[in-house]
């Protein structure tokens, strides 16, 4: 099936078959392999992405049903070599140890700071319950995002 | 893991949705949000022949006050029923039960209702729906009908749903000031609950309903009869699982969870009656 998303900003077509992941697409189809697959399961948010600006798990998406919109990856996130903001945060403040997790967890907090921008911890800790990090990093992830909400 | 070939068809309309699943039968399934469906495709526990998808139906995705009930339109998503000031105001422990739903992620594509048509007893909003006396409105080739939430849910994965039927609205009646309370008792954030209660009171009046405590979701009566009829919230809070057969998993014993029924529902209770 013929489908077309702007990712990044780039309109992208594609022909696939209708059971293609909408991560396989971004990884495969678009050699944007930043987008990492962890449990593929929907569980541990390494594969989190935007679509049309919210943050969704591109393993329990298919291709197809994301044909029309727009989909950032964390590919997306700089502007002229300049890091967003909240990548700045997660370097600043170690936000990350082995990295795996670090590109659903940066576009999981981005999303969370567009529904909530003055976050309490507890909020940042409850709005990132979507993302796993297996070298239990947590807690500078969390300090990245307080920090990048101007909360540090 | 990538699920196994099949035919996608695209659907602009409840009718169009409905017509295309009269042609395929039992080989077809509708696609919402794919929350529940995709994962168990990807496991090889479902394998539809096509996938009809009913995500673009944007006129099945609202929040209406409707006099004396709030009108949800099927295809809705977790996320819009959490954030609903309608909801907040009227259906308070709807909207809350709503960000108990998975994770972020997983609220900005599952819908409300592809949760109550999968019908999963370990799934929130099934229960909370039943608990709040909500009616689901379904759509067929022959036109609608309206099922109570009390009669919908038949087992395991099952409801009253036809095959060529598709849920449409969900009917949930205003609290009108009624305490509530969402109790969810998980070993990890974004897990199913190992038991789950929904409940609200008003006066006499009370709705309690279980989550993962039988191969559907349960209205424990028994809760509502004792309060009804002066009992304590300790007292009735013991005939928690009168109603209910729970199983045993990995995560607890069947004992273990008539336990916890009786605690939640205790604390539930408690809240709602402050």
């Amino acid at each position: 099936m013929k489908i077309k998303i702007t990712v990044n900003g780039t309109d992208t077509q594609g022909d696939v078959e209708p059971r293609t992941l909408l991560v396989n697409y971004v990884r495969e189809h678009l050699g944007l392999t930043a987008t990492n697959i962890g449990c593929d399961t929907s569980s541990c948010g390494a594969c989190t992405v935007h679509l049309n600006g919210e943050s969704v798990k591109s393993c329990t998406i298919l291709a197809v049903q994301a044909d029309g919109t727009s989909v950032t990856t964390v590919e997306g996130l700089a502007t002229n070599g300049v890091m967003h903001p909240m990548q700045e945060a997660f370097m600043q403040n170690h936000g990350l140890q082995c990295g795996y997790c670090t590109p659903g967890m940066v576009m999981a907090a981005i999303s969370l700071l567009k529904e909530n921008a003055n976050p309490t911890e507890q909020e940042v800790r409850v709005g990132l319950e979507g993302n796993l990090c297996r070298c239990t990093g947590y807690h500078n992830i969390v300090q990245s995002v307080l920090a990048c909400a101007g909360k540090k | 893991m990538i699920p196994a070939p099949f035919d996608y068809k695209r659907a602009s309309s409840a009718a169009e949705a409905i017509s295309l699943i009269s042609e395929y039968g039992d080989d077809a399934k509708f696609l919402a949000g794919g929350h529940s469906l995709l994962p168990l495709m990807k496991l090889r526990l479902a394998s539809p022949a096509v996938l009809i998808d009913i995500a673009r139906i944007t006129d099945l995705s609202y929040i209406k006050d409707a006099g004396d009930h709030i009108a949800i339109g099927a295809l809705t998503r977790h996320h819009d029923v959490e954030y609903s000031s309608v909801l907040k105001q009227h259906a308070p422990l709807l909207a809350h039960a709503a960000g108990f739903v998975g994770d972020p992620q997983i609220r900005h594509r599952g819908t409300i209702g592809g949760s109550i048509a999968h019908a999963d007893p370990a799934s929130d909003l099934p229960a909370t729906t039943l608990a709040l006396g909500a009616t689901y409105v379904v759509q067929g080739p022959n036109g609608t009908r309206e099922i109570a939430a009390s009669n919908f849910y038949k087992g395991f994965l099952e409801s009253d749903l036809a095959a060529d039927e598709m849920l449409t609205e969900i009917r949930v009646p205003k609290m009108n000031g009624a305490g509530w309370s969402f109790q969810k008792f998980n070993r990890r954030a974004q897990d199913w609950a190992i038991v789950g209660v929904a409940a609200w009171r008003r006066g006499s009046e009370s709705g309690v309903a279980l989550v993962n405590m039988d191969n559907t979701p349960v209205l424990a009566t028994s809760v509502s009869a004792a309060l009804a009829s002066g009992g304590s919230i300790a007292d009735a809070s013991q005939k928690a699982a009168t109603e209910a057969h729970p199983s045993g998993d990995n995560n607890a014993t069947a004992e273990y969870r008539t336990h916890l029924a009786k605690v939640l529902v205790r604390r539930a209770l408690e809240t709602a009656s402050a």
